[in-house]
């Protein structure tokens, strides 16, 4: 399939220096080779949206890229969101017919699917059984993109038996990497500089973007992007803007999304409302596609936050460290991998160690751009698409040569 | 001298470096565990931690440079061990095993003073990753002193990692493999001696780029105008 984007060219000047000279040499030792992506939808979720450009530019450099969806019923799906939960460590019920019921759609989908290839890369637990069906040439590799350093023991043993026919596993995260007899990968994740997340947005972009919103932008902005979630912690951060109001006269943003469609994420929203009550702190719901807006806050804050007392990869970070913003973040998931302590920002414990560290860059602004600009150089050569290109191009070699 | 310098009759070949990390499993969540730890890891795991650290963070003044110094200062708080494993230059070990001994001795030093042994207690074990350091040719050579300018002001930064510094803490090229050559090849032996001096904790290796064009650039302009 054809997915329309900029080709590796147009990254030449967001990469860092020599970037994509020397990603155009590295593909001419796998150029040819053919790569395939297994995940579960070509459309919504983190996966799908860095596949959605990555395909392209494997595709554009000479790899072979194709990818594949695997197809199922609502049953099926219902197991595999069990599975998700799970393997996060939320308690779940599994009955012999959903292990049964994934087993079987495995087996139909590797049926009618093309998994020859040089490297199969099969993402995340839905498609993972489809190794029973694997040919006897090429590689497997499983990427897992969700948390696994607490699974169900029932969910991940019986995913385990799986993962074991695998040649290799890639993870997000080390904390996520299991007891495994395979070799274990590490590659983070990424963030696209041309997206509309993270792309340069003109002046009169941002004014018109944040105008209906009623942000002032004359005094400091503090801002957290993230979903209406606890783990995100935004009660914490309101009260840790709180400590800081009484030295600094500024503003705080919370801005996320995931309201709607989930309950508890709506509960956390009221809470959130109910805890501000200060005109100078603005709780913004927006909608799932609000990504210009979230581009536009990110550049007009002044420190950006990432609170969460749990957390994935937390590629907000790297997006606010993109816009050349200091992030203070919690000590969660991926946040200490992409926060460099003292150098772009800082990762805290605890409320107290928020409104210490806001109140610190507040009184230290000189701080805050030489904070923004090591961020902004970090996520260049660390965060970037690019980067996460050259990561797989790496693990082609590795494998396959 | 000026003429015998003016082309090397082997080029210099500018190659760059991608690293795949491996995660080993092992992990450390006390001193004394990472002491252990570091002890029985592979090579390549001590290597990732100590030298390839370059070519995935920023480096400014004040922060520690290597993965053990981070780990111990930021999870376990214990500021004097940070300090004492971030003075720790791999670049002046002809190998991976002297720079593992190194730290042993440190920790062990350290550690014989102290009791009990500090831990996590909020935050990350310690992971230990391997290195797989894949080279790749990117097709850029020198024979002059300005083309070697030309080259190295547009390289991958990962060209400047692997003929600066890994030459040195494996390939025991001391000073680094662009020193050798602009003293080997172009007969340049003070710009090698200075070169070859220069260091990864000025500020990372962009830092190393710039002051290495700014070394290159003086010799360049002194030979002009001596020609003049």
């Amino acid at each position: 399939m054809s997915i329309p984007g900029p080709g590796i060219e147009a990254y030449r000047d967001v990469a860092p220096r020599g970037a994509v000279d020397f990603l155009l040499h590295l593909s001419e030792r796998v150029r040819g080779r053919h790569f395939v992506h297994v995940n579960s939808t070509r459309v919504g979720g983190g996966v799908a949206e860095i596949l959605r450009r990555l395909v392209p530019l494997m595709n554009d450099v000479g790899v072979k890229a194709d990818w594949e969806i695997i197809e199922g019923d609502r049953d099926f799906f219902a197991v595999t969101k069990a599975f998700h939960n799970a393997l996060q460590g939320e308690e779940q019920v599994f009955t012999e017919a959903m292990l049964e019921h994934y087993l079987a759609s495995n087996r139909a989908n590797a049926s009618r699917m093309s998994l020859n290839g040089d490297l199969v890369l099969i993402h995340d637990p839905q498609p993972a059984a489809l190794v029973e069906s694997r040919p006897a040439d090429g590689q497997w590799v499983w990427r897992c993109h969700i948390d696994l350093a607490s699974p169900q023991r029932r969910a991940w043993s019986f995913l385990r038996r799986f993962v074991l026919r695998y040649d290799a596993a890639v993870f997000s995260l080390p904390a996520f990497a299991q007891q495994l007899a395979i070799p274990q990968f590490l590659v983070y994740p990424s963030i696209d500089p041309l997206a509309d997340k993270n792309r340069e947005l003109e002046p009169s972009e941002i004014d018109a973007l944040l105008a209906p919103l009623g942000i002032p932008r004359e005094r400091p902005v503090v801002l957290q992007v993230s979903r209406f979630d606890r783990f995100k912690d935004p009660i914490g951060v309101i009260n840790a803007y709180r400590m800081v109001k009484p030295y600094h006269d500024c503003v705080l943003v919370l801005a996320g999304g995931g309201a709607d469609d989930d309950p508890e994420g709506a509960r956390v929203l009221a809470a959130a409302r109910e805890a501000a009550r200060d005109s100078d702190i603005h709780v913004l719901d927006l909608p799932p596609d609000a990504h210009l807006t979230i581009n536009a806050l990110q550049r007009t804050a002044t420190i950006i936050l990432q609170k969460s007392t749990r957390e994935g990869f937390g590629l907000t970070v790297s997006e606010a460290m993109w816009k050349g913003k200091p992030v203070i973040g919690g000590f969660a998931g991926g946040l200490p991998h992409q926060i460099v302590y003292d150098v772009t920002g800082y990762t805290v414990h605890s409320v107290e160690g928020a409104a210490f560290r806001l109140r610190h860059l507040l009184n230290n602004r000189e701080l805050i751009a030489r904070m923004g600009a090591a961020g902004r150089e970090h996520v260049r050569r660390s965060f970037l698409i690019t980067r996460h290109l050259v990561d797989y191009m790496a693990l082609l070699i590795h494998l396959t040569q | 001298m000026a003429e015998r310098a003016a082309t090397a009759t082997r080029p210099f070949h500018f190659t760059g470096c991608v690293e795949l990390r491996e995660i080993t499993g092992r992990r450390a969540r006390d001193e004394r565990e990472l002491m252990e730890e570091i002890e029985g890891a592979p090579a390549e795991s001590i290597y990732y931690h100590t030298d390839t650290v370059f070519l995935r963070r920023p480096l400014v003044a004040g922060s520690y440079p290597n993965d053990f110094a981070i780990w111990v200062a930021v999870q376990i708080r214990d500021q004097v061990l940070a300090e004492r494993l971030g003075m720790v230059d791999p670049f002046l070990f002809e190998s991976v095993e002297r720079t593992r001994e190194e730290i042993l001795s440190i920790l062990d030093d350290h550690l014989e003073r102290l009791n009990p042994v500090p831990r996590v207690v909020f935050g990350d074990p310690f992971f230990f990753v391997r290195s797989h350091l894949i080279e790749v040719p990117t097709g850029i050579t020198a024979r002059s002193l300005a083309e070697f300018r030309a080259a190295l002001a547009e390289v991958d930064v990962s060209a400047i990692y692997l003929h600066a510094l890994d030459a040195r803490s494996r390939r025991g090229v001391r000073g680094g493999q662009f020193a050798e050559w602009l003293g080997e090849e172009l007969g340049l032996a003070e710009l090698a001696e200075r070169v070859g001096r220069l260091n990864p904790y000025l500020g990372g290796l962009e830092r190393v780029r710039q002051m290495m064009l700014a070394l290159v650039d003086a010799q360049l302009e002194g030979a002009l105008r001596g020609a003049a």
